[in-house]
């Protein structure tokens, strides 16, 4: 049994691999910024039905999460570094997101059209 | 300190209901509970660590890294939830006979004790990491506000820690003919959500399609960041905004643990009667 879950989580990591090959088609990148715990911009417009990638730089000295429950994304970006992040394909319509660690000021909207 | 109490209280929760429910299902095996409370230390060391090496982990695979790494401890955590579940669907109903009589093979139960070890300190981890991040985040950001973020960050730990010693001590009411039954679902429902979560990394680092996102969208009826929504959301890996794949995870593991556990019950079926 146990070699039975080893093989099963082998097989898990097995899988990783070559589709992390083959997802390599062309995204549209679009760049956000975290400064003084605001978004720079703080409404972005993506086309609907469209895979894209968002980078997140934070220029902050501490961590935040870029967090949003209508893109269902979380991603914790640390201080002075960037993350990135895949969205959609989305139907047209506006989705907020927030820097859930400094909620207060660091909020946004993402705009599918 | 009340933003804070419930950011730390919204990490905390899952941990605590998966160590609440692991608790309760494990609470007559004998020496459960230091297995336990080792897998709660050996969390809290992980989430240190992780939170400290969180750059370092970010920037693996070209940037990827956090969502592999999460994706890879919840997965591992499944199976040792579906370990766990298959173990007690052929151990449970000798258990429940008679807690002292149990056989060699329980009393020397390691590799399910190990597996619960896994569990808890993989889900303290995963949620401990996040909390340490953000407290440092506050503390660092010298608003002026140590120990009222101090006192925020404890009263979250505290009603997370209630939260879970609630669900543990509502557990321990039912009564015993149902209580393995009771807790096999809620363990099977527990992997099948945190299988879906996993999709949801690998589908938020483009390593898998979304195949639809969302499936569904029910926020306006129930919403994730609602005490009800955040109960479900960390029980039966309830999302108001599913990706497909989402909801391809969380099936397969529902059937492939559900499937596990019925047949291994049937290979014992002399056991179920002692």
């Amino acid at each position: 049994m146990r070699r039975l879950l080893f093989a099963a989580l082998l097989f898990q990591v097995s899988l990783l691999v070559p589709v992390a090959g083959l997802a390599e088609e062309e995204v549209p990148e679009y760049k956000l910024v975290l400064k003084n715990h605001k978004f720079t911009p703080a409404e972005i417009t993506i086309p609907a039905d469209k895979k894209v990638r968002f980078v997140i730089e934070n220029r902050d000295d501490t961590p935040d999460e870029f967090d949003s429950r209508d893109l269902n994304r979380e991603k914790v970006v640390m201080g002075n570094s960037k993350g990135m992040v895949y969205i959609g394909p989305l139907k047209p319509g506006r989705y907020k997101f927030r820097g859930e660690y400094h909620e207060a000021t660091a909020q946004g909207v993402v705009i599918v059209k | 300190m009340l933003a804070t109490a419930v950011i730390v209280f919204r990490e905390v929760l899952e941990a605590a209901l998966i160590i609440g429910i692991i608790a309760a299902a494990t609470r007559t095996i004998p020496r459960s509970r230091r297995w336990l409370a080792g897998g709660v230390l050996a969390g809290l060391c992980g989430a240190a660590l992780v939170a400290g090496f969180a750059d370092v982990i970010g920037n693996l695979a070209n940037g990827i890294g956090q969502e592999i790494f999460n994706a890879t401890v919840l997965g591992v955590a499944v199976l040792m939830l579906a370990w766990h579940n298959i173990w007690m669907a052929s151990h449970g109903a000798q258990l429940a006979a008679n807690a002292k009589a149990v056989s060699k093979d329980i009393r020397d139960g390691g590799s399910e004790l190990s597996a619960v070890l896994v569990i808890v300190g993989l889900a303290v981890l995963r949620e401990g990491s996040e909390t340490v991040l953000f407290l440092y985040g506050i503390a660092a950001g010298g608003n002026g506000g140590g120990a009222s973020m101090l006192t925020g960050g404890i009263v979250g730990v505290l009603m997370g820690v209630a939260v879970g010693y609630l669900v543990y001590a509502g557990l321990l009411r039912i009564p015993l003919r149902w209580f393995f039954s009771a807790t096999g679902v809620l363990v099977l429902l527990l992997a099948a959500g945190m299988a879906s979560q996993s999709a949801r990394f690998l589908v938020q680092a483009d390593l898998l399609p979304s195949l639809t996102t969302p499936l569904w969208d029910t926020s306006n009826i129930l919403p994730e960041d609602s005490m009800t929504g955040m109960l479900l959301h960390s029980l039966i890996g309830y999302d108001a905004r599913p990706a497909g794949m989402q909801l391809v995870f969380y099936f397969c593991a529902l059937i492939v643990i559900g499937t596990g556990m019925k047949w291994v019950a049937h290979r014992h079926p002399a056991k179920k009667k002692a």
